[in-house]
């Protein structure tokens, strides 16, 4: 029996060679080797809208040898914001999860600070605009990235026949492709005016009073189109001022002439009304006028995206922005930071635009005037002003400007519209100030 | 029986294996067997029951950011809002107005199946049943197209008589009909089979006695169909007031608590505050309050079961 003796120079290169492979052997790039990464976006209301952040996804991680998992979550019934609320609460789930305009600030003490990616993100793409850094930032720390797939302005989208015939206002002409818009005349007054008279000749503008946030976006418009705040900057209720009086008024001269059921309308509600040809105008992303493209042509082919109406304290358009939030437990954070400045940059930008049909929204300012919507249509050039290329108007949030924590309730408990269907139900205006008033100091715990 | 034959064999076997057949006799009780038997249920229940319970507890003690105890805050915080209250009152509007209703046509309506020939019955029961078994979140998506606020298939069929157009759930008294209605519509039958099998169990004896003695209709159901049906009508009430409190799909598919909060019940309001507003404290202390009331309810309802349970 040979037996094989193991000298002590044969045990020493041994082992010196073991430890070498042991230790170099994180550093050769296998098919994951740079780890694993699970994101949850929002799920597209366009057909097919999720491949292009799919492919995106894709195409980073072959790169950079991750291995990727991607949930689409749905906004319907909220699904995404309690998948926010159970994952914050778990301090587990994806590292990067998309979430809608107020969740940031909600769950800001478990996010990742993102300055890192933002700064670089904004010198190269363009700033982004004051309601994109009223929800993502607090304390000069960037909270999450805006995300482009979601983000959107609840713009007029008017039917330029009936607008014509029933309230003399050429769209077209007010807001012309390929250039400024001539909206000089295009204010709360002349939008009362058009108002009725489309009211009178059979179709309403499509607004509505419900507690849903398509009701509440076009009344926070309104309201800081008369400079009405309930809660101001700096956190103090200010709910008993004339500029909310103002805009109780207008709201209740204007709800004369809405359909009448608008007070139990939700988000779907408008789309329907602007879909079947019943109305002259609603306050919607393009994604009413995307259906009617595929259900009802004739309609969809009368259909122009513009801007909203000025107010005597400016021109204040609803704008909800989306975000991509890093979780602070994520345990691949600069994988995480690699992906989300992929997703940002200006070609994949253009992909998402493109694959949603021009509904996406980027942030930036050098990113307003994309071919898409130069060329959507029928009619050509009808998503032209949606994305506000000329900045004529203020991009904007309702509830704004109070602390996000305090105006989160405001637009939730849709604060807005209810004063305006009290008071337009026969409550004195001082009843209606006193009841928001107590809602708006108990928005205020901590 | 088993118990007693253990304990005879305890006393023959040599102290020197006391240990082991104390085990052997645990194993071999019957207490033994049965708690082991419903440990997986209690462990589940421990799980989906018991610790969201506890948790849920945990955070209504909670502030708004979750990271400090604050008691009873957030119960007295909710003391002073207005709409808490009115979120209260509705939901108990909501919860008796629907009992009362499911359990009066419940009861109509099994007396109606009870007295159809046993050969058709089967297919009555079947069809009465469907209301129930469907989901109802997808039931309710269908009420609300007929309800719906522009193109409502009831103001259809309306406009025919002169009717309407009746703004269903647009209108605060008008949008608490449609979600009771609705709540109804979906419980009835539950009501509906309880009764039945209630009134198959009561003897025809007592009928043919009291045919005798010259009792008409309503003195048959009052003297013998009620009280032989108290316990399972106690029961039944009690169960469904419970899930009719903590009803959440209805109100929300069909109104979201509107207009102006006035359909809001417990449930919905909690998930406004909570989710929506994201204070999770605050929707949890909402969730709560439900508690106590079921408690008294709970308490009443089965006290009087168990007394008449000793009194037979």
């Amino acid at each position: 029996m040979s037996r094989k003796t193991l000298t002590r120079r044969q045990f020493v290169a041994a082992t010196a060679m073991s430890s070498a492979a042991l230790i170099t052997a994180p550093y050769v790039r296998g098919a994951y080797a740079a780890g694993k990464l699970s994101i949850g976006f929002w799920d597209h209301w366009v057909p097919n809208a999720n491949k292009a952040s799919t492919d995106l996804v894709n195409e980073w991680a072959a790169k950079e040898k991750v291995e990727v998992s991607i949930d689409y979550i749905t906004s319907n019934n909220n699904k995404i914001q309690l998948t926010v609320a159970a994952e914050a609460q778990a301090k587990s789930g994806h590292d990067i999860l998309q979430m809608p305009t107020w969740w940031p600030h909600a769950y800001a003490e478990n996010l990742e600070p993102l300055n890192d990616v933002m700064e670089p993100l904004v010198k190269q793409n363009g700033d982004v605009n004051g309601t994109v850094k009223y929800l993502g930032q607090a304390g000069g720390k960037w909270l999450a990235i805006p995300a482009t797939p979601g983000s959107q302005i609840k713009g007029p989208c008017s039917r330029i026949d009936l607008m014509k015939k029933h309230a003399g206002i050429d769209v077209q002409e007010m807001y012309p492709v390929g250039a400024p818009p001539k909206a000089d005349n295009w204010t709360l007054d002349t939008f009362l005016k058009a108002a009725e008279a489309c009211q009178k000749g059979g179709f309403p503008f499509g607004i509505g009073l419900g507690e849903t946030t398509d009701s509440v976006d076009t009344a926070g418009a309104i309201f800081q189109s008369f400079g009405a705040e309930l809660v101001n900057a700096k956190g103090d209720v200010t709910v008993k001022t004339d500029a909310v009086r103002q805009a109780l008024e207008y709201y209740k001269k204007l709800i004369t002439f809405l359909p009448p059921d608008a007070p139990s309308w939700d988000d779907a509600s408008n789309n329907k009304w602007l879909i079947s040809g019943r109305g002259a105008m609603i306050l919607n992303p393009p994604s009413a006028w995307a259906v009617a493209r595929r259900d009802a042509p004739q309609v969809a082919e009368q259909c122009w995206t513009h801007g909203f109406p000025a107010g005597p304290k400016g021109r204040f358009a609803p704008y909800l922005p989306y975000f991509w939030g890093l979780w602070s437990f994520s345990k691949n954070k600069e994988a995480a930071k690699s992906l989300l400045t992929h997703l940002s940059q200006p070609s994949s930008i253009e992909k998402f635009v493109a694959a949603s049909g021009g509904y996406d929204l980027p942030a930036y300012a050098n990113m307003t005037t994309l071919k898409t919507w130069q060329e959507e249509g029928p009619p050509k050039g009808t998503l032209y002003h949606y994305p506000n290329p000329y900045n004529h108007q203020t991009l904007s949030i309702a509830a704004s400007p109070a602390p996000p924590k305090v105006a989160q309730q405001i637009y939730f408990q849709a604060t807005l519209t209810k004063m305006a269907l009290r008071f337009s139900q026969g409550e004195k205006m001082e009843t209606t100030l006193a009841w928001a008033e107590g809602e708006c100091e108990g928005f205020m715990r901590s | 029986m088993a118990d007693v034959v253990v304990e005879q064999g305890r006393v023959v076997r040599p102290t020197g294996a006391r240990k082991r057949t104390g085990l052997r006799n645990a194993m071999g009780r019957k207490s033994t067997v049965a708690f082991f038997l419903t440990l997986p249920l209690i462990l589940l229940i421990t799980l989906l029951v018991l610790y969201p319970a506890v948790y849920s507890i945990h955070l209504a003690s909670l502030n708004k950011s979750m990271q400090k105890f604050v008691g009873f805050g957030n119960f007295t915080f909710l003391f002073n809002r207005d709409t808490f209250w009115m979120v209260v009152k509705q939901s108990c509007i909501f919860a008796i107005t629907a009992v009362f209703f499911k359990a009066l046509l419940g009861f109509i309506v099994a007396h109606f199946v009870h007295n159809i020939p046993a050969k058709g019955q089967r297919k009555w029961r079947g069809m009465l049943l469907v209301p129930w078994v469907i989901p109802p979140a997808m039931s309710t998506l269908a009420w609300l197209w007929l309800f719906d606020p522009s193109y409502s298939a009831f103001n259809y069929t309306l406009s025919f008589f002169g009717i309407g157009p009746i703004n269903w759930l647009g209108d605060t008294l008008w949008a608490r009909f449609s979600v009771i209605l609705v709540n109804v519509w979906y419980g009835a039958p539950f009501f509906m089979i309880m009764y039945l099998a209630a009134l198959k169990s009561v003897p025809d004896q007592l009928y043919e006695a009291a045919a005798i003695d010259g009792a008409n209709w309503w003195q048959k159901i009052w003297f013998i169909t009620l009280p032989m049906m108290r316990n399972i009508i106690a029961i039944t009430t009690l169960f469904s007031l419970i899930v009719t409190f903590a009803n959440f799909d209805i109100v929300r598919i069909l109104t979201s608590g509107g207009p102006l909060d006035r359909t809001h019940i417990f449930a919905t309001w909690a998930f406004k505050v909570g989710i929506e507003g994201s204070d999770i404290p605050l929707g949890a202390s909402v969730s709560l309050f439900m508690v106590p009331i079921l408690a008294v309810a709970a308490i009443f309802i089965l006290r009087d079961v168990s007394k008449r349970g000793n009194e037979a």
